[in-house]
């Protein structure tokens, strides 16, 4: 608060000690402040205190919009309805059939795979498009220009014996893993999203732990390219047929199975698994493109 | 003011946290922690979103020993609009990154002033 | 139900499969692609709107096997078709106007990829014109700003980047209030579809208790849509995202992504929210005052502006509180005119940018006035097609803009605590649009600068030839336009 006094005291006094470490300006030379028009006083404060005045000022603004902000949204959350209870508005007749008919109709133990990809599928057909255009968009802004020169070894991570021998233990661990957790996703915790998350967390630790060269004898940005497009169609294909047959009230044919088998949930298994694979993808591809420029 | 303030104290948290999220990214001249910013405010949503599917003594929604009864399991859609919630904010967190990076190489200052400044004199 | 019924959900399919084929091609195949696409859209959409017009009906059609209040719909009516209908149009002519500024613009190995954004644009368009999903609207709320921030940056150099992460902020910002008041609408409500929510509010409202939190969810919905489609105080970064991007970007973003969010909106307040109760609220009061501002200082700041398509891109500022003063009259005859303007707005826009960018490109690619005199002798389909644009969004009889600000004059009659706001400013707004295009028309008919005619592309021809078609088209019948409208805002 003082320093915002002190300094519009100096442009009100007219006393020009620039006190910032601003390159001086030839113009802005020590005048005697008689000499100035208010113009050029106020030019002279704009840049020198007027700066540190304004920082100040801004600083203050920031915290009262951001209490502000927060009282507001508490007064509505003061509002809403209770934590934990069972009679509040979230849990009417949707949750209700979610849980007590998701089994019997979307053939997933898991409610949430079985609602997200069969009952919302909308939403989460749009959720996988996001990817594609993100993925889509950083390679448009990360891709580098320089074709035809190969990149070298040079630039890629240290070749660090303890992540090496490490990293040997743990990808297997981890593509299994992921790939675990992709097929279950009907059946347990996770699903494409996070099985493909891990999977694609050990791609990027077989980058940094092996090397540009060696990982590239498998991911490729071709392969990576077809990999996206055939899940990308197919997911977008199933879904429009079973969008399709939906609203004509048709039977899309696709047994459900037994609960709880792994052949089972008709379309959400293959679905995680094209689901993991763009997730796989984009992930390593994120991560390659922000390395070294291209995948 | 309603009755509930302190008894929705998730909630409470995740409004605080979306709060100093919101103006991290509306009012922080360095970029890097305006995306921060934007995370701590998805992330304030989806804790509240956390907070609201959960019902006292109940279980995650995947069914066990085939019980199918809405009384067994907390709300399973919340959680699955976090999960697209997720999904939807890592894409954005990395188009933000790469394109903070492209103005890094640019204009060598993460400064959102600054930048405006030197694109502004570059131009002219 | 009917064949005719399943063509929105084709067409949101269409353009999401032409955008995951299209990285597998190289950048012309792509266009071809995107431009196939539109076209296949354009004809579903008309053949859906022309269906419509015989029997208007509200159809709900199911997304899966479960109907509401289970799974996710989407809904349409004549309204939702005829945008539809126009926005694939217009981007289809922008693509065939534009091809050359793509292929210069955006380097080689990103032609693809552009498209792919493209694509993915208008697949989020339909989407917005379509669903009657709150969560759906915010999904693909997202794949519009991401693919809008795609393809401002496509052209790499510093300006556009630096406009990129401008426009980036206000959209995380806009999207993170969306997010945040959509979770608090489920939090109350416990539905997600629009209809449903609508039921459940109306009980909480009716509760007189609830009515502060409502008021607070809602204000944060408008300011979070307002702030992604550049409204007043918000409009900021729009001059210099559309500003420094390549020209078909500009015409797109200017006049389809902008009124994605508006369509939004007004499908939130007239299915979630109920027009009586955004009455009730007031909120519709302060969208007003902010209008009137956007209006008058969109206009201001145009006239100070050396750069051409900064100056259009200002008067999109002040077109824009035009479509929100007609939300916030809160009449039906208000709406309608507000989607009129949409549809005016949309066409003058593009042709614009796309005339703006033909004059820039033969006065060697500068856009400062300077630069710009004699350009329509240079350049004669682009300099017609700029005075048919001008005289449009003037306001002159005959022209498309004539027919929107008639019936925003109109619908300020049937409000009459707002009606002489809305009448003068519209005067005001209409001097100084006057004032800026004649200064522009005045620059590019000069005979200062080098009047040599200079070849233009063929493609650039036939686009800005159909531009200025649908203009003069919209002008003449534009009662027709109004009279789909006002079916279709009654089934909306």
């Amino acid at each position: 608060m003082n320093k915002i006094i002190s300094a519009i005291e100096k442009f009100v006094d007219g006393d020009f000690v620039i006190t910032t470490k601003r390159k001086k300006k030839p113009e802005h030379k020590p005048i005697t402040h008689h000499e100035k028009t208010i113009e050029e006083r106020w030019a002279i404060w704009h840049d020198t205190d007027g700066v540190e005045a304004f920082k100040i000022v801004y600083k203050a603004a920031s915290v009262a919009i951001c209490l502000i902000m927060i009282t507001i949204l508490l007064i509505t959350v003061s509002f809403l309805p209770a934590f934990g209870n069972p009679d509040n508005p979230v849990n009417n007749e949707v949750s209700q059939r979610y849980i007590e008919k998701g089994l019997e109709e979307t053939g997933a133990v898991n409610i949430v795979s079985g609602m997200i990809l069969d009952y919302r599928a909308f939403d989460t057909l749009g959720e996988s498009t996001v990817l594609f255009a993100a993925a889509s968009s950083v390679m448009m802004l990360m891709r580098k220009e320089k074709k035809g020169k190969e990149i070298t070894d040079k630039f890629s991570p240290k070749r660090d014996p303890i992540v090496k021998i490490v990293a040997k233990f743990i990808i297997p661990v981890l593509l299994v893993f992921g790939i675990y957790i992709v097929l279950n996703g009907h059946l347990s915790p996770g699903g494409g999203f996070s099985g493909g998350a891990i999977m694609g967390a050990a791609l990027i630790l077989y980058s940094s732990a092996f090397g540009y060269k060696n990982i590239k004898k498998v991911v490729t940005e071709k392969f990576v390219r077809n990999v996206t497009f055939f899940s990308l169609i197919f997911y977008a294909c199933a879904k429009s047929y079973s969008f399709y047959c939906g609203s004509h009230h048709l039977e899309t044919g696709i047994p459900l199975g037994t609960p709880g088998a792994i052949l089972s949930s008709g379309l959400i298994l293959p679905l995680n698994i094209a689901v993991g694979l763009v997730v796989t993808c984009t992930m390593y591809s994120f991560y390659s493109l922000f390395s070294k420029g291209e995948i | 003011m309603g009755p509930n303030l302190l008894n929705n104290y998730c909630e409470t948290v995740s409004m605080i946290l979306f709060g100093i999220g919101f103006t991290t990214l509306f009012l922080q001249p360095n970029l890097i922690k305006k995306i921060i910013g934007f995370n701590i405010m998805d992330s304030a949503v989806y804790l509240f979103l956390a907070a609201k599917g959960y019902i006292y003594g109940r279980l995650a929604p995947i069914v066990v020993n085939n019980v199918t009864d809405m009384d067994a399991y907390i709300n399973p859609i919340p959680a699955g609009l976090v999960l697209t919630g997720i999904v939807v904010s890592v894409s954005v967190t990395a188009v933000s990154l790469s394109l903070i990076q492209k103005l890094y190489k640019e204009y060598h200052t993460l400064d959102m002033d600054e930048i405006l400044k030197k694109s502004k004199e570059a131009h002219q | 139900m009917r064949f005719v019924y399943n063509f929105p959900f084709f067409s949101i399919i269409c353009m999401m499969v032409c955008a995951i084929v299209s990285p597998m091609l190289s950048g012309k195949k792509a266009l071809w692609l995107n431009r196939t696409g539109l076209a296949v859209t354009t004809a579903l959409n008309g053949t859906l709107l022309l269906d419509m017009i015989k029997n208007p009906t509200r159809i709900t059609f199911m997304m899966g096997h479960f109907p509401e209040p289970w799974g996710n719909e989407i809904r349409f009516g004549p309204l939702e078709a005829l945008l539809a209908t126009v926005f694939s149009f217009i981007m289809l002519v922008i693509f065939v106007a534009g091809q050359e500024d793509v292929f210069r613009d955006i380097p080689k190995r990103n032609i693809n990829l552009y498209f792919v954004m493209c694509d993915l644009l208008m697949t989020s368009l339909f989407a917005l014109i379509y669903t009657n999903d709150l969560f759906t609207a915010y999904v693909f709320v997202e794949i519009n700003t991401l693919t809008s921030l795609a393809i401002v940056m496509a052209k790499e150099n510093g300006q556009t980047i630096t406009a990129t992460i401008r426009y980036l902020v206000m959209s995380l910002l806009g999207s993170g209030l969306f997010l945040l008041s959509l979770t608090l609408i489920y939090d109350l409500t416990g539905h997600l579809l629009m209809p449903n929510i609508h039921s459940a509010l109306q009980i909480l409202i009716a509760d007189s208790s609830y009515r502060l939190p409502v008021t607070i969810i809602m204000g944060f919905l408008s300011v979070g849509l307002a702030m992604k489609s550049a409204l007043f105080p918000f409009h900021s970064w729009l001059s210099f995202a559309h500003g420094s991007a390549t020209t078909p970007s500009s015409a797109i973003l200017s006049s389809l992504v902008l009124k994605g969010y508006i369509i939004l909106l007004v499908k939130i307040y007239f299915r979630v929210m109920g027009v009586e109760t955004v009455q009730q609220l007031k909120v519709s009061n302060v969208l007003f005052v902010f209008a009137i501002l956007a209006m008058i200082i969109g206009s201001m700041d145009a006239i100070q502006q050396v750069h051409i398509k900064r100056m259009i891109a200002f008067s999109s500022v002040a077109q824009m509180g035009y479509i929100y003063a007609g939300i916030a009259l809160g009449t039906e005859l208000g709406y309608c005119a507000a989607f009129l303007q949409i549809i005016v707005h949309a066409l003058t826009k593009s042709m614009l940018f796309c005339a703006a960018g033909g004059l820039a490109d033969s006065s060697d690619h500068k856009y400062t006035w300077g630069d710009l005199k004699g350009a329509a002798y240079r350049n004669p389909i682009a300099g017609a097609a700029f005075v048919i644009g001008s005289l449009s969004m003037i306001g002159i009889p005959f022209f498309a803009g004539f027919g929107s600000k008639f019936y925003l004059a109109m619908a300020a009659m049937t409000n009459p605590a707002k009606k002489w706001f809305m009448l003068f400013s519209l005067a005001v707004s209409t001097v100084l649009n006057a004032i800026y295009y004649t200064k522009a028309l005045v620059v590019v008919f000069s005979k200062d600068g080098d009047t040599a005619k200079r070849k233009q592309h063929p493609s650039y021809v036939l686009g800005m030839g159909v531009f200025i078609a649908a203009n003069v088209l919209l002008g003449l019948f534009y009662q027709q336009f109004f009279n789909v409208i006002s079916t279709g805002i009654k089934l909306f």
